[in-house]
């Protein structure tokens, strides 16, 4: 382990928002395509679901 | 076992298999980022040069690698897609590209962020930084032109050759640390020597690669199911699906 406490872990040696900020652009990319993948998923569904007229085939 | 294969070109027999797939890739991709972290944040010891800004690396690099990979990946579906005219092939290609160049702009984002402590500088005009850049608008070039398109086999055609075209830029990008003299540093990383790093974050550095990669290929999985959908709307089989029956 590398770190004496956890602000030290948080403040990364001074260069914490590099590092952040690098990590977390990184992960609010991530989340907002799998939010963006699932959205687009269900729109679809959706219109899919209409237009196969109501219910639709078992 | 060929013929069997085969028979996933089709996007209906695709469709299921990309959906039984995509979340074992996503486990995978979750148990690898979740190791790769805990070992560059936790178990690598601060550079003795850098301090703790090089923990950027276990972004940018994955990220980097990935963008460039994707690129070669999806310029190949392309190919394919020229040659054998498979329709399965162009919506592979436009499932990969949006998260290309998402890795493609998280590269630069984490390269940014790392230059500014180590060069004193956001950006330069550096060979490697500029044909990244390049790669993004690649990408970006390749969704927009399939977009403006409206018949969707001629959009596949002319987007795949704008695709291949630009896959002269990936070697570029991977040897311009080598071609000039750049500010970016060379690769720490390559299959002829040892690598210059300590093995800790050498270690760090891969498993996220992979947790990278791993990542890539479920999104674009995920992706390639809406895109199928979206192509075969109006097909017996998508409105027979009990998931399309709401």
């Amino acid at each position: 382990m590398s770190w004496d406490n956890p602000q030290a872990f948080f403040a990364m040696g001074g260069y914490a928002i590099y590092v952040w900020g690098s990590y977390g652009l990184a992960a609010v990319c991530i989340a907002l395509e799998l939010w963006l993948l699932r959205r687009r998923r269900r729109t679809l569904l959706l219109a899919i679901g209409r237009t196969s007229g109501g219910g639709g085939p078992a | 076992m060929t013929s069997n294969l085969w028979k996933y070109a089709a996007p209906q027999a695709f469709y299921p298999l990309a959906g039984r797939l995509a979340p074992w890739f996503l486990a995978l991709a979750v148990a690898l980022a979740a190791t790769g972290l805990y070992i560059g944040l936790f178990v690598a010891p601060t550079d003795f040069q850098q301090g703790d800004s090089y923990r950027i690396i276990f972004v940018h690099v994955p990220a980097a690698w990935m963008s460039m990979f994707m690129y070669v990946v999806m310029a190949s579906w392309c190919a394919v897609g020229l040659i054998l005219n498979t329709r399965l092939s162009f919506m592979m290609a436009l499932a990969l590209a949006p998260t290309g160049a998402m890795f493609t702009f998280i590269a630069l984002w984490s390269g940014s962020l790392w230059g500014k402590p180590t060069w004193g500088a956001w950006w330069v005009w550096d060979a490697r930084l500029t044909s990244e850049l390049i790669l993004l608008f690649l990408y970006i070039g390749f969704m927009a032109l399939h977009a403006a398109i409206d018949d969707v086999r001629r959009a596949d055609r002319a987007a795949a050759l704008l695709a291949l075209v630009g896959v002269v830029n990936v070697p570029i990008i991977y040897f311009s640390v080598k071609w000039w003299n750049t500010l970016h540093q060379g690769a720490s990383v390559s299959l002829a020597r040892a690598p210059s790093m300590a093995a800790t974050m050498l270690v760090g550095m891969l498993i996220m690669s992979l947790a990278a990669w791993m990542y890539a290929i479920a999104a674009s999985l995920y992706r390639v199911r809406s895109v199928i959908l979206e192509r075969e709307a109006h097909a017996d089989w998508v409105r027979q699906l009990p998931e399309a029956s709401a």
